[in-house]
């Protein structure tokens, strides 16, 4: 059933940076997956994760929810090995196994202790490749999506989030829930989440990451051990461009204490030439924390919330700006107006130059706490690898940071954040 | 965020078994300077970065009734200014040395940490020598600064049912110890507090006699001694008041009550008063470490008991969980069990399946398998720990701030292998009867009484 290597580096191409002290690895197998290998024998622990162009967007309207589910059951149960046999198996091992799932992919991690390497990886293998998609746990399954589903749709945090995302996207995938809805998710059966995972676990859109105690020809063995399970097929289905689209004020009564505002549109996607200067930017608005602007004028100086941010999320194709927020009430209206000013001030004038300069002393002076341990440096060389980063991206990054000055920042803002384009969600307003 | 307030049941319910204890190796070095304060340090080279920390022995454990929360609502005005420093401008200092910041609020302990590159150590030396002596609080700060802290109330427990059901819940099994009161304070307590409030709570527990300082990461020991001598060992010390002990009276008869809260599904929670580990890591040893590994047959692993029989196997449960914290500064702990029924299953039915879960142990033992397992558990998360220089800090904060040695974690996997089947079986009887019983159900209600909301959202 495992598919042993036979194929040797012949065929492989490397190439390497270093990074700090991080030197990565990097070829592709025969058949198209992406491997990532980080070395490091300081500590007796190997980490692994998978990931697969398998998020929510490759879901459909009529039936969202099939990726979500498909990724959830990918760990229960696989090459005839039952749920309880499969947990059972990794426990003894003291092997960890994750699974995670967003718009754009969907995911597995393993962290096993070095001495159990063998075992855990031919069972994460046998997970990645075989899986049951039982019949039985699927209706189990879709009992405990639907009634949780039915939970979150009560909390305004979720219908807010919804409604957002809905009004950003219409009926772009993006615009889905995740999860999907109870009405989508009853009428899924096995035979969806078998094509599914037929059609989208590919090999060619499959990306490895191997971090720790572990040598590099053991890391070309799992490569290919992992992405020979898996058929290539370069006719992939692809993503829909997202249309612009008005902006629209959603109000949904509410009687929780608070209200839930969310406020943004539609506006990047990775790889954007921009990114680096909105990143650099919203920093100073509102990802900064407690030195933000949105912070500030919001929090510091008037006490209307605890917590105010905002944040740029390039997804593979336009992800949300977004800015949220939660206030009493009847703070909400003044809420909105102070971020709706604080925002329009700064793609009106951009940042001053003191503010350029602690954002930059931050990002650089901060790089190596992103890289401090295996698992940091395995969540972040997957994001690469998922979204195709140039190899010098951690080697180039402090320095592309430091180029960037007020005037692109202010302009990339002009040219890329229209508040006539945002939409606004309040859930709980008065 | 600055004002996280952590419920330190559940903390370590999140740490449970795994990582909690896992360092047994003995680089750990620690100095008392002249004042009293205690610094703690323990060098991880493997990434040039430092973590520090500074721990007070002071959270809601400590406070009167009346003036509940104000533990942590002094955690957010030491962000608030020194004689020094304007409001924030230290988070701006922290930030520019490319640092990230926070503080938490527990039960047993307030804390206060930075993460930095290895270099910028001094910086967060000099803001916590500082804000230690001479923090300023005003009276207009605080006006701003106590609504943050009801809006995080709001946020954090009046619109979440099932957080609604925990304050309840602690407020029922702790009648008498502080325990029993939010951390982050009843809202009512927050509206009347003043700012003199939080001035009389730093003035009596923001001593450095009364301090831990614990420094983890790519640093050497000598240095971060000196370095903390210097920042450090001037600022006098004064005594801080004596705790008394307080202990919660025995429970003669079951505790039950509802908590009404928009939802769609039911909920419950329920638990036992139980033993936490003696301060010398021995007293109460055999019992402490039967409910420790007892916690993880029934929910610490993905093969625990609970999960397996309630959720997987019969679906009786969406969900399901148990938790228990050996380790304690209140010297009071509980065990707790809580469940979300699937539809047609009622919240008195789970109440039955998870005593149940109980009396099969009681009646039939653990079997060596599942005693394996969690050792096995227990062995792994040990190693993993060891990736986080984070975890460790808090780790040591944790344990020293409670009155515990951290030394006690080189006997912790020794102690879980002792644990036996009999052992398991006998703390359930002796702690886990119906007259020791609280139980919290959620009882669901419409989020419109007069449901006419139903269905789509409106737009306008």
């Amino acid at each position: 059933m495992l598919i042993k290597t036979i194929l040797i580096s012949a065929l492989i191409l490397f190439s390497n940076i270093s990074v700090a002290k991080i030197n990565i690895e990097h070829w592709k197998t025969n058949n198209g997956a992406s491997i990532y290998f980080i070395e490091n024998h300081d500590l007796p622990i190997v980490d692994i994760n998978v990931d697969f162009r398998a998020g929510s967007v490759k879901d459909t309207k009529q039936k969202s929810g099939i990726a979500s589910l498909t990724n959830h059951l990918m760990v229960m149960g696989s090459g005839g090995i039952d749920e309880e046999d499969l947990a059972n198996q990794f426990t003894d091992l003291g092997a960890q196994l994750n699974s995670s799932f967003n718009q754009d992919k969907s995911g597995f991690s393993l962290r096993t202790l070095s001495d159990k390497k063998n075992e855990a990886i031919d069972l994460l293998a046998l997970v990645l490749h075989k899986p049951n998609f039982d019949k039985n746990i699927l209706e189990r399954e879709k009992k405990r999506y639907i009634s949780s589903i039915s939970q979150s749709d009560m909390m305004p945090a979720t219908i807010a989030s919804k409604a957002f995302m809905s009004a950003l996207y219409g009926d772009h995938p993006y615009g889905l829930s995740g999860s999907g809805e109870a009405n989508t998710i009853e009428k899924i059966i096995k035979k969806d989440l078998d094509n599914f995972y037929k059609n989208n676990y590919l090999s060619n859109e499959l990306s490895i990451v191997i971090v720790g105690d572990i040598s590099q020809k053991e890391a070309e063995d799992i490569g290919q051990k992992i992405s020979l399970g898996f058929t290539e097929n370069k006719i992939v289905s692809s993503i829909p461009l997202v249309r612009e689209k008005k902006g629209e004020e959603i109000r949904i009564s509410h009687p929780a204490k608070q209200a839930h505002l969310y406020y943004g549109a539609p506006i990047i996607k990775r790889g954007d030439p921009d990114f680096l200067s909105l990143y650099l930017g919203n920093y100073i608005l509102g990802g900064g924390g407690f030195v933000s602007r949105l912070t500030q004028v919001i929090r510091e100086d008037r006490g209307l919330a605890y917590s105010v941010y905002s944040y740029f999320m390039p997804y593979i194709e336009a992800g949300p700006f977004q800015i949220g927020v939660q206030t009493k009430k009847n703070q909400v209206n003044q809420a909105k107006d102070l971020i709706e000013k604080t925002v329009s001030d700064f793609i009106k004038n951009g940042p001053t130059s003191s503010e350029l300069k602690r954002a930059k002393d931050f990002m650089i002076g901060g790089f190596p706490l992103k890289l401090d341990s295996n698992k940091s440096i395995l969540e972040y060389v997957s994001m690469m690898a998922f979204y195709k980063y140039p190899l010098d991206y951690l080697d180039t990054f402090t320095k592309k940071i430091d180029k960037i000055t007020a005037e692109e920042i202010k302009s990339a803002f002009q040219r890329r954040v229209d508040m006539n384009k945002f939409s606004t969600v309040i859930v709980g307003s008065e | 965020m600055k004002g996280m307030t952590l419920n330190l049941l559940k903390l370590t319910f999140i740490l449970c078994l795994v990582p909690f204890f896992a360092q047994a190796d003995n680089e750990i070095q620690e100095i008392t300077l002249d004042n009293g304060m205690r610094v703690i340090v323990k060098e991880d080279h493997r990434s040039p970065v430092v973590v520090s920390m500074v721990w007070y022995r002071a959270g809601s454990l400590d406070e009167v009734n009346g003036k509940t929360g104000v533990a942590h609502v002094l955690e957010h005005m030491m962000f608030k200014g020194t004689k020094k420093t304007k409001p924030g401008e230290y988070s701006e200092i922290i930030a520019a040395a490319g640092g990230r910041e926070n503080a938490f609020t527990g039960a047993d302990y307030t804390a206060y940490f930075q993460r930095l590159e290895k270099s910028k150590l001094p910086v967060s030396m000099n803001m916590e020598s500082d804000r230690m002596q001479n923090l300023v609080i005003t009276e207009a700060e605080f006006k701003k600064e106590i609504k943050v802290v009801m809006e995080e109330r709001r946020w954090r427990t009046d619109d979440k049912p099932k957080a609604q059901v925990n304050e309840l819940f602690n407020s029922l099994i702790f009648r008498v110890h502080p325990y029993g009161r939010p951390i982050v304070g009843w809202m009512n307590d927050l509206e009347n507090m003043t700012y003199d409030d939080a001035i009389e709570w730093y003035q009596m527990w923001y001593s450095p006699s009364n301090a831990i300082m614990v420094v983890a990461g790519d640093v050497d020991t000598k240095k971060v001694f000196s370095e903390a001598i210097k920042y450090f060992a001037k600022i006098p010390a004064y005594q801080v008041a004596k705790r008394k002990p307080q202990v919660e009276p025995e429970q003669n008869g079951p505790r039950r009550a509802v908590l009404k809260a928009p939802s769609k599904l039911p909920y419950i929670q329920m638990g036992y008063p139980a033993p936490t580990l003696g301060k010398d890591g021995i007293k109460n040893n055999r019992e402490a470490f039967a409910l420790e590994v007892l916690v993880g047959i029934l929910s610490g692993t993905s093969s625990a008991r609970l999960n397996q029989n309630l959720v997987r196997k019969t679906s009786r449960a969406l969900s399901v969980g148990a938790s228990y914290s050996m380790l304690s500064r209140g010297g009071q702990s509980t065990f707790e069990m809580y469940a979300t029924p699937s539809k047609g299953i009622s919240v008195v039915d789970l109440e039955r399946d998870l005593k149940i879960e109980l009396k099969k142990i009681v009646d039939n033992g653990v079997t060596d398998t599942e005693l394996n397992r969690v050792i096995t558990s227990v062995i792994a998360g040990e190693v993993y720990q060891k990736d986080s220089v984070f975890g460790a800090a808090m780790q040591i904060g944790q344990l020293e701030t409670m009155g515990y040695s951290h030394k006690i974690v080189d006997d912790y996997i020794g102690n879980i292998k002792n644990v036996t089947s009999t052992d398991i079986q006998e703390v359930i009887k002796k702690y886990f009867h119906e007259d020791a019983l609280t139980i919290v159900t959620l009882d669901p209600q419409p989020l419109d009484k007069n449901k006419k909301l139903k269905g789509k959202p409106h737009a306008h």
